[in-house]
């Protein structure tokens, strides 16, 4: 408590300014483009606004005015819900598998580190020309599946390594003693102690899905995701139609990272009772 | 007996994420190598072994023009990230005394990195377009007499872009490494009469290297690779090593761009090496 008595310096005042316009600068953009989808059917990408209206959101859903706005959402949506179950059971079962050492354990960490850092480019350059070569037909379900999952992976991996490195193994002893078996600890106490961080993979791995864009261009095959639809309107469509795809998009993305926030603070109160 | 069965359990868990880094990590990036030695033309591309994609790409003195360009991309976007990742990580770390609102403040960091970088980018249209909210305030103020038309589709959008979208590369891992710096360090700084600027260069920022360096492998690879970025906000007039990638694919000289993303791909790995000198990533999980 006396602590939090203690005279704030002059430099927090300073830096408090500071992070205020940094959140400023994150989301002042953002709420520009709220605002502007809501203009009315005569106005333009700038202010001021001419008007105020929903026109913009129900061009949306004109197939002519956007191109397939329906189909793609469909489309990245299922995407992303595969490549969050995969993600959350792959990275959960290597996490595991990490907790021991084993022959080509590093060769297997330090690829997924360079899953990290090599050039998206590069991960859709290379698939795509070996799906080329091999004479498969890419697809947004195989070829841009496994490119998403190149970049979904080496997260959930260090979120694994960074939860089981805090992890009391005294619990799974515990639970040996008592007579369990291995599959029964891992699904009595092991799954539930880390379950939040589960949730945590599940919604880092969907929101990298749904909003990828240079890792699903030479993988997506013959049928756009969302992204690769957005990016295909910025060259094209001069209108707020643009915005208005930006705010729903934004505003999906929020409803999904308030349901994993919502779960996390729901799955702590069980576990404070 | 256990111990080879538990081993076998390993293996068996960890082959799923083997396989797919495998089939599409390993195997595309031996494709690329080995297609940039191919030949093509305007329809297919043809198995071969030629040098002749690399030696055109590295006599050809766009191809220097581009890397000292992306360089630039690079270096401004790091120094500025750094700047301002450090100052909002130390003011989260050192100045915010509650961890409920440690925490409530570092999500709201973080809750734009979940959404769409494309719309984040197009989003800067209303405010830096020549008729956009900057420049009515600048005009307004009267700074200036005419719209600025450097601030969309220029290098300063590029970078400015560029810094929106990746600070919290370098708030996250540097936020991180503060975190765990013993707070009885600080004190004892600052009973042995160490003012806040000696405490900061001489306890803080040693301890937070690790954190700086691995934000600085995430943001200069990102912006080394990035095309994206580079067209919607130079509106077209820079180029980058990543667009004249995404160009050549475009084109379907496929090859070309294998060469150039091989040379990529090596600068890179240069890159991280050197920055990995100073940290061992695994110690920092």
């Amino acid at each position: 408590m006396a602590i939090n008595r203690e005279k704030r310096p002059l430099s927090f005042y300073f830096l408090a300014a500071f992070f205020a316009l940094f959140v400023l600068f994150l989301y002042g953009p953002m709420l520009t483009i709220f605002i502007l989808s809501f203009q009315g059917p005569r106005g333009g990408l700038t202010f001021p606004m001419n008007g105020f209206s929903v026109h913009w959101f129900g061009n949306l859903f004109e197939q002519q005015a956007v191109g397939d706005f329906g189909g793609s959402f469909l489309r990245s949506l299922k995407l992303g819900l595969i490549v969050m179950v995969v993600t959350v059971v792959v990275s959960f079962m290597a996490g595991l598998a990490f907790r021991r050492r084993f022959y080509g354990d590093s060769i297997v960490f330090y690829l997924a580190i360079a899953s990290l850092i090599v050039p998206s480019i590069l991960i859709s350059l290379g698939i795509g020309l070996l799906f080329n070569i091999v004479q498969i037909q890419p697809n947004w379900f195989t070829s841009a599946l496994g490119a998403h999952l190149t970049w979904t992976f080496p997260f959930g991996l260090l979120i694994m390594f960074a939860v089981f490195n805090r992890f009391d193994r005294s619990y799974e002893e515990a639970a040996r003693d008592l007579g369990a078996s291995p599959w029964q600890t891992i699904q009595y106490v092991v799954l539930p102690m880390v379950a939040p961080s589960l949730i945590g993979v599940a919604m880092f791995s969907f929101t990298l899905s749904y909003d990828e864009f240079a890792r699903t261009l030479m993988t997506a095959g013959a049928l756009n995701t969302l992204p690769l639809e957005i990016y295909g309107m910025t060259t094209n469509v001069t209108t707020p139609v643009l915005y208005a795809l930006g705010t729903v998009t934004t505003g999906f993305s929020f409803v999904v990272i308030a349901v994993a926030l919502g779960t996390l603070v729901i799955l702590r109160r069980r576990g404070a009772k | 007996m256990a111990a080879t069965e538990s081993k076998r359990s390993s293996y068996f868990m960890i082959t799923p994420m083997a396989l797919v880094f495998t089939v599409f990590l390993v195997v595309p990036l031996l494709t690329i190598i080995v297609v940039s030695f191919w030949d093509y033309d305007e329809y297919r591309i043809l198995p071969d072994f030629i040098f002749e994609n690399y030696r055109y790409l590295l006599g050809s003195p766009v191809t220097w023009k581009i890397y000292l360009n992306t360089f630039k991309y690079a270096a401004l976007t790091w120094l500025f990230t750094l700047l301002i990742g450090f100052t909002v990580a130390y003011f989260l770390a050192f100045h915010i005394r509650s961890l409920t609102w440690q925490i409530v403040l570092f999500m709201v960091c973080t809750i734009p990195f979940w959404t769409s970088n494309i719309i984040r980018m197009i989003s800067w249209i209303p405010f830096l377009g020549r008729n956009g909210l900057l420049n009515q305030a600048l005009m307004g103020m009267g700074l200036t007499d005419a719209p600025l038309e450097f601030l969309l589709f220029s290098d300063f959008a590029v970078i400015l872009a560029d810094v929106h979208l990746y600070t919290l590369f370098m708030v996250v891992p540097i936020f991180n490494s503060m975190m765990r710096i013993d707070r009885a360090l600080i004190e004892a700084a600052r009973d042995a009469g160490a003012g806040a600027w000696n405490t900061l260069r001489h306890v803080v920022i040693p301890l937070s290297k690790p954190g700086i360096a691995i934000g600085s492998i995430f943001v200069i690879t990102v912006v080394m690779g990035d095309f994206i970025t580079v067209r919607l906000m130079s509106g077209g007039q820079s180029a980058s090593v990543g667009l004249q990638i995404s160009n050549e694919i475009g084109l379907l000289q496929y090859p070309a761009a294998a060469a150039s993303a091989v040379v990529l791909l090596l600068t890179v790995l240069l890159i991280v090496a050197a920055l990995l000198r100073l940290v061992d990533i695994r110690k920092e999980l």
